[in-house]
């Protein structure tokens, strides 16, 4: 059973990670929608220094407003945006008010 | 005073031709390899043809059959390593997922962290999709991008952007000519281009 499914409403979380992190910034915080499950893979932050025996984490594809994402830009509203996210780095958009 | 690097990890140098100090550690440890028989210049220009070798006509074989196959554009679009494969190609990428351009909707692949592309596919990426320009601008000025690379897509269009960031690999399926019927195979593998299955190109033919 993964923590998310298709069409929840999800924040990114800025978790302050420093080292290879895969979660760019220009999504933290943002709020999107699952769009699908991806599977479990081992987790890149633990793979760049080497650490192969981490526990593989769900992986989700979430979709982003552009118009949201790019306030500055002019953007058609139908517009998307599409990005992997690891569950470590979601929170229900609900519970993410306190979030980091 | 100077701002003090040594707390920070190993930053990477990068110029326009490259990582050079990447390319120094490599071309030493080459030396060393070869200095002490372990491995041969052959093998090493081997090995890089190997990986030179996948190119746009994989990409191009698959498009052409999901366009004129409707069965296997399904099994494309559900599982595109598994639809892939089928075709006998060896893909190394975990996962392909396939994405389909309709008349209302545009797919633009990129992955603005570094150069992830489908390399089993379609070979090596081109030099402009690892540009930090691309890679900037893939995502927050897509329309702008398009229209540099010829395109001048319709606001009605919708546009949907994928960031290769993590995992997945991406190929775009582009919508087939309006007289499909009448290409063989090789007709429409010769219409296909890399730029169409990066999605900065959108009409066939």
């Amino acid at each position: 059973m993964t923590r998310f499914a298709p069409g929840d409403r999800v924040q990114v979380l800025a978790l302050g990670k420093i080292g290879h992190v895969r979660i760019p910034h220009y999504i933290r915080h943002h709020i999107g929608h699952v769009e699908r499950y991806c599977g479990t893979y081992l987790n890149p932050e633990d793979l760049a220094v080497g650490n192969t025996s981490g526990r593989a984490v769900d992986l989700y594809r979430v979709i982003f407003s552009q118009a949201r994402l790019w306030p500055d830009e002019a953007v058609p509203p139908h517009d998307t945006l599409i990005i992997e996210v690891y569950d470590h780095w979601l929170a229900h958009a609900e519970e993410a008010e306190n979030a980091p | 005073m100077p701002h003090d690097h040594t707390e920070h990890e190993a930053l990477v140098i990068e110029d326009d031709a490259g990582n050079i100090e990447a390319q120094i550690i490599v071309d030493a440890l080459q030396d060393v390899l070869i200095a002490k028989g372990l491995l041969t210049a052959r093998e090493v220009t081997g090995a890089i043809a190997k990986l030179e070798s996948p190119g746009i006509h994989s990409g191009a074989k698959i498009v052409a059959k999901a366009w004129t196959d409707p069965a296997y554009k399904q099994r494309l679009l559900a599982d595109g390593r598994a639809a892939v494969q089928e075709l006998d190609i060896a893909v190394t990428e975990a996962r392909i997922i396939v994405v389909e351009n309709t008349v209302h909707v545009h797919n633009l692949i990129t992955c603005t962290l570094c150069s992830c592309y489908p390399r089993s596919i379609l070979g090596q990426p081109p030099s402009w999709y690892t540009s930090k320009a691309y890679r900037a601008r893939s995502v927050r000025q897509p329309r702008q991008v398009l229209a540099e690379f010829g395109l001048e897509l319709p606001e009605t269009v919708q546009l949907t952007v994928h960031d290769s960031n993590a995992d997945m690999r991406y190929l775009v399926l582009p919508q087939p000519p309006r007289d499909l019927q009448n290409k063989t195979a090789s007709d429409l593998e010769a219409m296909i281009s890399r730029d169409h299955l990066i999605g900065v190109a959108r009409d066939i033919g």
